[in-house]
């Protein structure tokens, strides 16, 4: 066990966390709180929320127009909407990883440098091709790109991409990974490496991961939290969420009732 | 193992970054601050660019007047006294001004100071004597006190446009002639009035005389003939390519082809209008026909561009449900896309129209660079038209030009203004959201 | 204006012929216009355009050559001493004849007499084309009016008649095309034939005033345009350094930064100064810039000629502030946001997105749109013309005076001008080579532009 993850201790918390946008209301009243060292699966149906809170992690919807934000989020137990804390050094220790594969139109060396390159933290040119070089490892993406890094990011397939923007992501070594739906956009073979990469990456970094696939979040998480229209209707371990849900309507949604 | 050294780095990361952060703060304030310099600068140009006309070109609406007691001397005006017409208009009028400027300001002036005293006022002031005669020549023998208009010289040194301490650079007035200006300020025998003359007259060598009429008409008749015929073709051209032409290779071709005349230089259109209107077909040079004919051609493309783009946004929907009616594609046309469409295609029109009202260059080949004195009758007669007549005056020498110049480019902002608030309230009225 | 009464006549007849039209099938179709084969309306139309569109093309036909025919009419009359003149004199006499015309007093007996020839042609001529096209409108009216019947198939023909005008306007535009390509070449053939054509391309000397004396040994005068293209691109480039940071930052500001209150003023402040004529940016160059930067020069111990490349350039970037802005605008925001996400993300502040992201992923676009503003710069008349000077000098030094293409153009054909000597066919030769470079400028500006939006798309 080390000091800095101890696993199970919980690593987000939501109390009475509200979202609006503009007039509307897209998440109620949310308390829950996110494991270290676990990956968590939010589910629900589309527009239930879960991908506002994920946002809210790391302050993304700062730069949705109209959107307010009230309750506490807090990471390591200090707020996050803490008009001290700095949104850069949030999003520097909170990665996120969207639906659709986004490398920049930059090599792919350049792709997975970016972060590092702007927050400063290599000292030298060895020590940025290391941390390159690592990431693409740990998103094991390097057998199939390393003797093409200075190839556009644009160039890979779909799947590759997809772990490109999550080597990208690591490289800066953050504490939490936010993912957004990142398979939604990718086929069943490319789906299966990068859920195989989620589980890998669970041992360092805290995971949540919003899916619309309930197999999805069977697969690749320990805890799962369904949403419902704003709320959060139910919080669990995954395998109790799937198999006894306490909740009907949590129960009605994982058996394909509604959704 | 692994596990020790990415709780390190991630440890580092946050370390690094709050290290960092004050330097990479101030680098984005100094990135959002050099946009905002430039937004400022760019308007900055915009306010420098009309303060500096507007600074030099109101008071060419103003025309400095001197009130002048001058005497209809029969002696002068009609020695015989039989009143024939070819006498009473060729009289030696500008004497009688001379002589009346002498009486008030220098009696027992020489012949040089005679010169400078008739320098004080416009060749106009006699001109007006001579039509009072004409008009009624019982005003012989009697006097009369009158506004003349003054010389460009006393005008501007009036107005402030030039210098008027004594003896300063670039001073046009003599010394004496500042001190009869004085002196008639001080029994306020000189004063500030509309300037008419400018509004309706035409060009002139002499400043104080000159005019935009002929040029405003002159504009006028061109963009008639321009409206005439780029606006029928523009909107057959927009309907036939957006509705009825087949996708095609020579469609392709026309599309090409429109999308690079639009970025043509405006030169070369007037080295067409002259190879081709007018050494092939012999229209006559400088009028408003040829200049029409050359920015209808410059404008098509506008035209087209914003009729396609008009057409675009009547829904299919429409389109659809008139030709479930049994309606044939023309009527289908004619009776609810075009009306439909037509707000969107007169808009781009008056704008294809305010770019050729301002249009300069194509215009100079086909020679409405004339000097040209005449208010135009028709669009067949020499012209000039507003921005050309800019450019001359621009590149006259006289001082004075430079604040009729300025006043003309006044009047043509104008026009261009009004011509796009008339395209915005248009396009305000008729928007239609589907 | 009798050609404006004469028009007017005929779409007088035109409408009475619609009318006549229109009863006439209401009149077969014995008060069931249900029987016909088109709504009446259409037979109306039918009548008049038999009425109107051949009159108005042989009207059409006639102005075209009215000009040129009653002119060579009043050469032929001419005395013969006259006739023998070349070619530009006879132009003035024309021209003097044309006023003597109109009423103005001539002192040359035989251009009174040319000029009663002159209006006697033309009232023939007037008289002629009112006969002509009255006649062609009636014939044709009654021709349509007496085959009005109900089974006539009269709302297709309209309709075909309509779809022709429609396909024969959207021809104008590649005609226009044609003309110029046309006319600039058989003009800069002609200038060809008196100078060599790679001496024009790669003459290092232009001074074509030298020309005029025709009668000097070597006095062909000097057409190398290497100068004028030095100028046109010192000129060019000067305008570029002043409107792409300019540009270029408004954009990025007031898509990326600006509140909407900020961007309310400032882009319709944009349209504002892309909407004024260049001859007022001209003025404003000549009276306002050009003796700011003399005196400024001045004051750092440097001698700033009166029109300077740097004044002319100046200016000329500043009018071409709002084309890069707004076409930078469009490409910025055609960025998709999920790469401006994918950068936030990571913890990138804003300027970090804008500069490592979002412009090398809109770069392509704003090449193409630098490429256009500088297609513009090149073609761009007025300011140089007011603004730039007139030496041809081969020089990289922006304080002094340079020419540009443009300027020549308009020098070379302003006033007097001859047609067949070189001075002033070599304007249509610098024409042609404007053309050429503007067009490929465009083509490659709208090829990488048009690349740039599918990418995105």
């Amino acid at each position: 066990m080390n000091q800095f993850i101890p696993r199970g201790t919980s690593k987000i918390s939501a109390r009475g966390l509200n979202v609006h946008y503009g007039d509307k209301q897209a998440l109620h009243d949310i308390d829950l709180d996110i494991p270290a060292g676990e990956v968590t699966a939010l589910i629900g149906p589309s527009g239930c929320g879960k991908s506002t809170f994920l946002r809210c992690i790391n302050r993304m919807n700062d730069m949705v127009d109209g959107a307010k934000v009230t309750g506490s989020l807090t990471l390591d137990g200090s707020d996050v909407y803490d008009r001290q804390l700095d949104v850069v050094q949030l999003r520097a220790r909170v990665g996120m990883v969207f639906q659709k594969p986004n490398p920049f139109p930059k090599s792919i060396y350049d792709n997975v440098a970016y972060g590092p390159r702007i927050h400063g933290l290599a000292r030298d040119q060895a020590e940025l091709d290391e941390i390159v070089m690592n990431s693409l490892e740990k998103a094991g993406l390097l057998a199939e790109v390393e003797s093409r890094l200075s190839e556009s990011g644009t160039s890979l397939s779909g799947g590759q991409q997809q772990r490109l923007c999550i080597a990208r992501a690591i490289a800066v070594a953050p504490e939490v990974i936010l993912m957004d739906e990142p398979c939604s956009a990718l086929d069943p073979i490319a789906t299966a490496k990068v859920e195989e990469l989620i589980d890998e990456l669970r041992d360092n970094y805290t995971i949540v991961i919003v899916t619309h696939s309930m197999q999805q979040a069977a697969r690749v998480s320990q805890r799962t939290a369904f949403f419902h229209l704003g709320k959060l209707i139910e919080v669990g371990g995954t395998e109790e969420i799937f198999t006894n849900p306490r909740e009907p309507l949590t129960q009605g949604y994982i058996t394909g009732r509604f959704g | 193992m692994t596990e020790m050294t990415e709780i390190t780095s991630a440890v580092r990361t946050a370390e690094t970054v709050a290290a960092r952060l004050n330097r990479r703060y101030a680098a984005e304030r100094r990135f959002r601050l050099l946009g905002l310099a430039s937004i400022v600068l760019s308007a900055g140009f915009l306010v420098l660019l009309l303060g500096t006309v507007i600074a030099k070109g109101w008071t060419g609406f103003l025309q400095t007047q001197i009130a002048v007691e001058v005497a209809f001397d029969p002696q002068v005006i009609d020695p015989d006294g039989n009143r024939a017409p070819e006498v009473l208009d060729t009289a030696d009028y500008p004497a009688l001004v001379r002589n009346a400027l002498a009486a008030r300001l220098a009696p027992d002036a020489d012949r040089g100071t005679r010169r400078d005293l008739s320098a004080m006022v416009s060749t106009m002031g006699a001109e007006q004597m001579r039509r009072m005669v004409a008009a009624n020549p019982s005003v012989i023998g009697g006097r009369a006190t009158l506004w003349l208009p003054a010389s460009d010289k006393l005008d501007m040194v009036y107005k402030g446009q030039a210098p008027r301490e004594v003896g300063a650079d670039g001073n046009a007035l003599s010394d004496r002639q500042l001190g009869w200006l004085a002196e008639l300020e001080k029994t306020g025998q000189i004063r500030k009035a509309f300037n008419v003359q400018f509004f309706t007259g035409g060009d002139s060598r002499a400043p104080e005389q000159a005019g935009i009429w002929g040029a405003v008409v002159g504009s006028f008749f061109s963009l008639a003939v321009t409206l005439l015929i780029s606006f029928p073709l523009g909107v057959a051209t927009a309907v036939y390519l957006e509705e009825f032409a087949p996708k095609n290779r020579w469609t392709d071709l026309i599309e090409v082809n429109i999308n690079n005349l639009a970025a043509v230089p405006s030169v070369v259109f007037g080295l067409l209008g002259l190879a081709v209107f007018l050494n092939v077909f012999h229209l006559p040079r400088s009028s408003p026909v040829a200049g029409g004919l050359v920015l209808a051609l410059i404008c098509l493309p506008t035209i087209i561009i914003a009729g396609r783009a008009a057409l675009k946004a009547v829904p299919p929907s429409i389109r659809q449900a008139a030709a479930g009616l049994g309606a044939s594609p023309l009527q289908i046309v004619a009776h609810h896309v075009l009306p439909l469409a037509m707000p969107g295609m007169l808009t781009g029109t008056i704008l294809g129209m305010a770019r050729a009202l301002g249009e300069t260059a194509p215009l100079l080949m086909i020679g409405m660079v004339a000097f040209i004195v005449d208010i135009p009758k028709s669009p067949l007669d020499p012209s000039a038209v507003l921005p050309v007549q800019i450019y001359l005056w621009a590149g006259s020498s006289e001082r004075a030009f430079v604040e009729k110049t300025s006043a003309a480019i006044m009047v043509l902002l104008l026009f261009l203004v009004a011509m796009n608030m008339a395209a915005i309230m248009l396009r305000k009225k008729f928007e239609r959201r589907w | 204006m009798q050609t404006v009464t004469l028009a007017a006549l005929l779409l007088l007849l035109s409408s009475l012929a619609f009318q006549m039209g229109r009863k006439r099938a209401f009149a077969v179709a014995s008060g069931h216009p249900g029987t016909l084969h088109s709504l009446p309306g259409y037979y109306g139309w039918w009548v008049a355009l038999w009425c109107g569109l051949p009159a108005f093309a042989i009207l059409a036909v006639w102005l075209m050559f009215e000009p040129s025919l009653i002119r060579a009419l009043v050469i032929a009359d001419l005395p013969e001493a006259m006739r023998q003149l070349p070619a530009e004199r006879i132009d003035v006499i024309i021209n003097e004849v044309r006023n003597a015309a109109q009423g103005h007093a001539t002192a040359n007996p035989d251009f009174a007499a040319a000029a009663e020839h002159y209006n006697r042609l033309q009232q023939t001529g007037f008289a002629a084309a009112v006969a002509v096209t009255v006649t062609l409108a009636l014939a044709g009216a009654t021709f349509a009016y007496r085959r009005v019947h109900a089974e006539l198939r009269a709302r297709p023909r309209v309709e075909r008649i309509i779809n022709v005008f429609l396909v024969a306007s959207s021809t104008v535009a590649i005609f226009t095309t044609v003309g110029i390509v046309l006319s600039l070449l058989f003009e800069a053939m002609r200038f060809f034939h008196m100078v060599d054509f790679v001496d024009f391309l790669f003459g290092l000397s232009w001074s074509p005033q030298m020309s005029t004396r025709s009668d000097q040994v070597g006095s062909t005068g000097a057409f190398g345009m290497v100068p004028l293209l030095t100028g046109t691109m010192l000129i060019s480039a000067i305008s570029m350094v002043v409107a792409l940071p300019l540009g270029l930052f408004s954009a990025i500001y007031m898509s990326e930064y600006a509140q909407p209150r900020i961007r309310a003023i400032a882009k319709p402040a944009l349209e504002i100064l892309a909407g004024i004529p260049t001859v007022v940016f001209g003025f404003f160059a000549v009276v306002t810039v050009a003796p700011v930067i003399r005196s400024i020069g001045g004051a750092f111990g440097l001698n700033v000629a009166a029109e300077s490349a740097l004044a002319a350039g100046f200016v000329m970037g500043i009018t071409l502030i709002p084309l890069i802005s707004s076409l930078s605008d469009d490409v910025i925001t055609a960025v998709p946001q999920s790469l401006r996400e994918g950068a936030f993300g990571l913890g990138a502040t804003r300027s970090e997105t804008i500069v490592q992201v979002v412009l090398p992923a809109a770069l392509p676009g704003i090449v193409g749109g630098v490429l256009l503003a500088v297609s513009r710069a090149i073609g761009e008349t007025m300011i140089v013309v007011m603004a730039a000077g007139l030496s041809a000098k081969l020089t990289a030094n922006p304080l002094e005076a340079v020419t540009t293409v443009t300027v020549q153009i308009v020098t070379l054909l302003v006033g007097d001008t001859e047609f067949d000597s070189p001075k002033t066919l070599a304007a249509f030769a610098l024409g042609l080579m404007l053309f050429a470079i503007t067009l490929g400028l465009n083509v490659i500006a709208l090829h990488i532009v048009q690349k740039y939006r599918e990418k995105y798309d």
